[in-house]
């Protein structure tokens, strides 16, 4: 029998292949979505793990300089002869490559590809070596290393891993032991560090990577829009199954007439939902898959770029994500289709079924949803002033987005009323009355279409303000014309000397790494300089704050350090041991933790070891060429150690319109579902309509015009969301900016607006809905004059 | 077996062969039997030079510095210790900086009756992190160290749960095993040079999680150096040194092949260091009983013959547990004899499945 009843049920779908279409394309598009981004957030993911357990960064101590510059190697050996079980890590760049350098004999446990339980040791220590990386580091490097070439999936991408004696000799003078990973159980008797190597620092292991804190950021947004896109099509689904449901009335009286029990009718139809929904789930799983394949390429790009994070442009498929994919699929079936089945289970044996009545349902309840709507927006008001978490930022995120949907129907209600009052004759009079009427079967939609709008307004915001703001910084920062780097404290002197009659000044760049106010900071020692008085923009300072700083009694601190330290300008800090007064307190973008900068006098005397290897120079740019040149051929500074600011800036920009292809790639996507929402609300609604049309047309008005007036409603309610999405998307935007960032970054970014996009985007709304509605307007148009005529002859 | 044949060969390719657990898994001594790869051979009739010989000899694949020592604490308790630092060359050169070929592993050990303290440590040559210097005599890896000159060196070694600090007194003559120092490993003339220092008196200090102990005893250097000391049939090896209480002592070993017969060979020490080579029927030794440790059958209790000295004793471990779980596990620990003659000594057994 059950077999006979599933029959039945399909027949139903076969009788009405729309809506069936609706219901798995609406699923496997939410899906899609959804899995795409996860997928895309899963790579990464598991390629800063990569990162982090080839280089031991998360797992072990490690041993560093205080002041950043290498470890000799006679430091490691006195370490290792004073009881220390440490092993050296050589690191540095070859054609962009990360390598990393490790003594496979002293490494911890598992750490690097050969140690003494597994791969050819002898081969990795000895000739001219082996060096492991994946498939885009190994082309980069080759022609570039003369050690062998070996493929290996394990290692990070951007990072080739090899013999801590080959990396040495690949780097040339360039390369040094830059820390040392700490064995987590160390004999007894050890001599204490401090008394071994004086310089040197023990760093705890970074359960969260920095790099991990600032890219989580982006997998947020990333994730924020997965789940819009997801809710938008839950949206569709609902709706879709809500209508199947209620068109099933008179069948399942039927059957349940002919015998079939009730907990069984409902048993099948939870089955048969679960079949299409893990369907559509899977076909879902192979459109994310599309997707993410399509946008890891610059998702890789734009994380490599912004945060130095490298993730490989390829995917690789997890069974967890496919899995959890087909999961949300399910979940969303059973979220949409919940409501129809409690309904079925409730409803008189006898009832007849009422689909349009089920269309209109949505808008009875209109002052629950109200009601809701308003608590949820007065929640958002609330939690804007005192969100301070990223779960709490996104809480109100939530609230906001949820709030606006539900209001939409009661405030779209209240103006087509106004438009109502204000029209001029019967045929405007209609149009207006019967919008109206409409509105219920469309506020699905509409709430859709809302939502990926505001969204769309959102995000596109932040990330052009983001733009805007770092640009602006990049200027303030990037004040000298060229950058170079000397790669020894002898070398450093002799580039200072070398470049004071070639350029107009030489700006150190030194730095150490302190605790302050209970934070990690790095302290900067600056030259009294007008490049900084001229350049440099401060949040909040006191008037003065460069000569206070020039006299050696002030300090500037960036806004992440003031923010989580709760300082102020006027307030005391202690740097090493000092006090000074805080006299400015400036925006820091990209940087995940505290800096500081004192000046270059009191800099030295608080920290005598730190010697300046980096610079900045000022000189006329037209002279820039020439320098750079003479830097590389006369003074013999390798090109890698020279960074023009010019360069920096055109990279800086390339990754922006990265960022800006996945944004606009995610936008259009999201806009599309919503656009499908939009046809498929209007496809159902067309048939059920021709009672209410028929009149009208024995009235007189062609079926041309009715077309006409059926199209001209659609984008006529698709501009009023425009209108209501802008001003919600640009306080999405501002959530976005100065709630959920401050709480990720620790940084506020002003917000700036973008009227032409805005515009763009409203075009784009009203074209969506123009396409959705032509294809039911021009089946209205058509509609045989016998359909029309039908209507009057079951009339009694 | 299989998954750690591989694991196990990986690490016999380095060349830290001398102590394999499961050499019937890797094919003989990890292929090493069959050739040399530019490294040298020992010859008979080498003559030793000292102080040179106490140092390195880079030209060998495989060396080692290994001390043993029986020690008695104030309450009578009896320890063993270990300090043993190898040498291991992946090609046959000497060079300075991190390209260097030579690479050390230190393995360090305290044996209590109920107890075995153990650590690994490993090195790469030409940074001196590990290293040999012939005069003065020192040898090192890390902060272990057995350093002072050959007559009376330190010794020290630490681990996470135990370290000990001694110092060795020589009370007798420089040993040269098998003939001259040329010691036989196989009938197929498969050899090492190979001389020992068994008179070392010793005393010091151990630290042990329950304290420090002072400690007195003796102490056995060995000093070995090869290139392909064994043939691909043979699958491990049983090493005695014994100490008896009349003051003469023995070096035996018995290498087992893989049809299950033995290549022993054995030198007399008499007090006041005259040797005595001891082939075939001058020397036998016998298992007597077999004790599971780590999933590994091993005998610790002996029957040992040496008609010629009239010698007829039993040896049996002071610790059964003894085992070295190591890159390269093996028994090694102190035993007890008992028989025609009393004493104390150590054993190292390799290759026991």
């Amino acid at each position: 029998m059950r077999r006979a009843v599933l029959r039945v049920f399909w027949s139903t779908w076969a009788r009405a292949p729309l809506q069936l279409f609706t219901l798995v394309a609406g699923l496997a598009m939410a899906t899609a979505l959804w899995s795409g981004v996860q997928a895309i957030n899963a790579q990464a993911r598991a390629s800063y793990d990569a990162a982090a357990r080839t280089l031991g960064e998360g797992q072990f101590y490690q041993i560093v300089r205080a002041d950043g510059t290498g470890i000799s190697r006679e430091t490691y050996v006195a370490l290792r002869r004073a009881g220390w079980l440490v092993s050296p890590v050589a690191e540095g760049r070859i054609e962009g490559v990360r390598i990393v350098g490790l003594d496979p004999l002293t490494a911890p446990g598992g750490l690097g590809p050969v140690h003494l339980g597994g791969g050819d040791i002898g081969a990795f220590l000895t000739g001219k070596g082996q060096v492991f990386a994946g498939p885009e580091a190994l082309a980069a490097l080759q022609g570039h290393v003369d050690a062998a070439l070996v493929p290996s999936a394990d290692v990070a991408p951007g990072t080739a891993v090899t013999d801590i004696g080959v990396a040495l000799r690949l780097l040339g003078p360039s390369g040094r032991i830059t820390r040392l990973i700490v064995a987590p159980v160390q004999p007894l008797g050890q001599v204490p560090l401090a008394k071994v190597a004086p310089g040197l620092v023990l760093r705890p292991p970074q359960a969260e990577s920095d790099l991990a804190r600032l890219t989580d950021s982006f997998h947020l947004n990333l994730t924020a829009f997965g789940l819009l896109a997801f809710a938008v099509g839950i949206f569709i689904v609902h709706g879709a199954i809500g209508l199947a449901f209620e068109q099933r009335r008179p069948l399942l009286r039927t059957l349940r007439a002919l015998g079939l029990p009730l907990g069984t009718a409902l048993w099948l139809i939870a089955a048969e939902m679960a079949a299409l929904a893990l369907a559509a789930g899977a076909l879902g799983v192979v459109l994310g898959y599309v997707i993410a394949a399509a946008l890891l390429p610059d998702v890789a790009a734009t994380l490599r770029g912004l945060y130095g994070a490298d993730v490989p442009g390829s995917l690789h498929l997890q069974a967890t994500w496919w899995l959890s994919s087909l999961a949300i699929a399910l979940g969303g079936a059973a979220l949409a289709g919940g409501g129809g089945l409690w309904r079925l289970a409730r409803m008189p044996l006898l009832a007849s079924a009422q689909p349009r009545a089920w269309a209109m349902a949505a808008g009875r309840g209109r002052v629950l949803q109200a009601g809701a709507a308003l608590l949820l927006l007065a929640a958002a008001a609330v939690l804007a002033q005192v969100a301070n978490s990223i779960l709490t930022g996104f809480a109100l995120l939530g609230a906001l987005l949820i709030g606006a949907a539900l209001a939409l129907p009661p405030v779209l209600a209240g103006l087509l009323a106004l438009g109502q009052r204000a029209a001029r004759g019967p045929v405007a009079q209609w149009f207006w009355a019967d919008t109206r009427q409409q509105l219920p079967g469309l506020s699905l939609a509409l709430m859709a279409l809302l939502l990926a709008m505001a969204a769309n307004v959102g995000v596109s915001t932040m990330v052009s303000s983001f733009r805007l703001t770092f640009l602006g910084f990049l200027d303030q920062r990037l004040a000298s014309e060229l950058y170079v780097t000397a790669d020894t404290p002898d070398q450093a002197a002799a580039l200072q000397a070398w470049l004071a009659p070639r350029v107009q000044a030489v700006l150190p760049i030194q730095s150490a790494r302190v605790t302050l106010a209970g934070q990690p900071t790095d302290v900067y020692g600056a030259r009294d300089h007008e490049t900084y008085r001229q350049n440099w923009r401060f949040l909040a300072s006191a008037p003065g704050a460069w000569d206070a700083v020039a006299a050696g009694t002030a300090v500037l601190v960036n806004e992440q350090l003031a923010r989580r330290a709760h300082l102020a300008v006027g307030q005391e800090v202690t740097v090493a041991g000092r006090t000074f007064r805080i006299v400015g307190i400036y925006g820091d973008y990209g940087n995940p933790i505290g800096q500081a900068i004192v000046t270059e006098g009191v800099f030295h005397t608080l920290f005598p070891a730190v010697v300046a290897q980096r610079f900045g120079l000022r000189l006329p740019s037209t002279d820039v060429p020439a320098v750079s040149r003479a830097l590389q051929d006369d003074f013999g500074l390798p090109a890698a150690n020279i960074i023009d600011q010019a360069g920096i800036k055109a990279f800086s920009l390339g990754v922006f319109d990265r960022t800006f292809t996945v944004t606009g790639a995610l936008n259009v996507l999201t806009l599309a579902v919503a656009g499908f929402a939009m046809l498929m609300s209007l496809l159902t609604l067309a048939g059920q309509r021709v009672p209410q049309l028929a009149p009208l047309w024995a009235l007189g008005l062609t079926r041309a015009r009715l077309g006409a007036l059926e199209l001209a409603r659609a984008v006529m309610l698709a501009a009023l969301v425009a209108v209501l999405a802008l001003p919600l998307g640009l306080v999405l935007a501002w959530a976005l900016l100065a709630v959920v960032n401050v709480a990720a970054f620790g940084w506020r970014l002003p917000m700036y607006m973008f009227p032409w996009d805005y515009a763009r985007l409203g075009l784009f709304a009203l074209g969506a809905a123009v396409l959705a509605a032509a294809w039911p307007a021009q089946k209205l148009g058509r509609t045989p004059p016998t359909d029309l005529l039908k209507v009057f002859s079951g009339e009694r | 077996m299989k998954g750690k044949s591989g694991i196990l060969s990986n690490v016999l390719t380095i060349g830290f062969i001398t102590i394999s657990a499961n050499l019937a898994t890797a094919q003989g001594f990890a292929g090493l039997g069959t050739s040399a790869d530019g490294f040298a051979l020992p010859q008979p009739g080498h003559t030793f030079s000292f102080p040179d010989d106490y140092g390195t000899h880079p030209d060998f694949r495989i060396e080692w510095w290994y001390v043993t020592a029986n020690l008695i604490g104030p309450d009578g308790t009896p320890y063993g210790v270990q300090w043993t630092l190898f040498r291991s060359a992946l090609t046959p050169r000497q060079t300075d900086g991190w390209d260097s070929p030579q690479l050390w592993m230190g393995h360090a050990a305290i044996t209590t009756p109920d107890h075995q303290f153990v650590t690994e440590r490993l090195a790469r040559g030409g940074i001196g992190q590990a290293g040999v210097t012939a005069s003065p005599f020192a040898a090192w890896i890390d902060d272990w160290h057995l350093s002072g000159g050959m007559d009376a060196p330190e010794m020290a070694a630490s681990g996470p749960d135990f370290a000990y600090n001694l110092h060795l007194q020589a009370t007798g003559p420089l040993v040269l095993q098998g003939d001259h120092g040329y010691s036989v490993k196989s009938s197929e003339n498969r050899s090492s040079y190979y001389y020992s220092q068994p008179f070392y008196t010793i005393s010091g200090k151990l630290t042990l999680p329950s304290g420090d102990v002072p400690v007195t005893g003796s102490a056995w250097l060995d000093r070995e150096w090869s290139s392909q000391p064994l043939s691909a049939d043979q699958t491990g090896w049983d090493w005695f040194a014994l100490n008896f209480d009349d003051g003469a002592k023995l070096m035996a070993y018995r290498l087992r092949n893989k049809n299950g017969s033995t290549f022993g060979t054995a030198t007399w020490i008499s007090e006041d260091g005259t040797t005595t080579l001891l082939h075939g029927p001058d020397f036998t030794a016998t298992p007597l009983e077999s004790h599971a440790v780590a999933g590994h059958h091993v005998p610790v209790h002996w029957r040992l013959q040496v008609p010629r000295f009239g010698v007829d004793v039993t040896i049996a471990a002071i610790n059964p547990d003894a085992w070295m779980p190591t890159s390269v596990p093996y028994w090694e620990g102190p035993v007890t004899i008992e028989g025609s003659h009393a004493g104390h000594g150590y054993l190292e057994m390799t290759g026991h499945d």
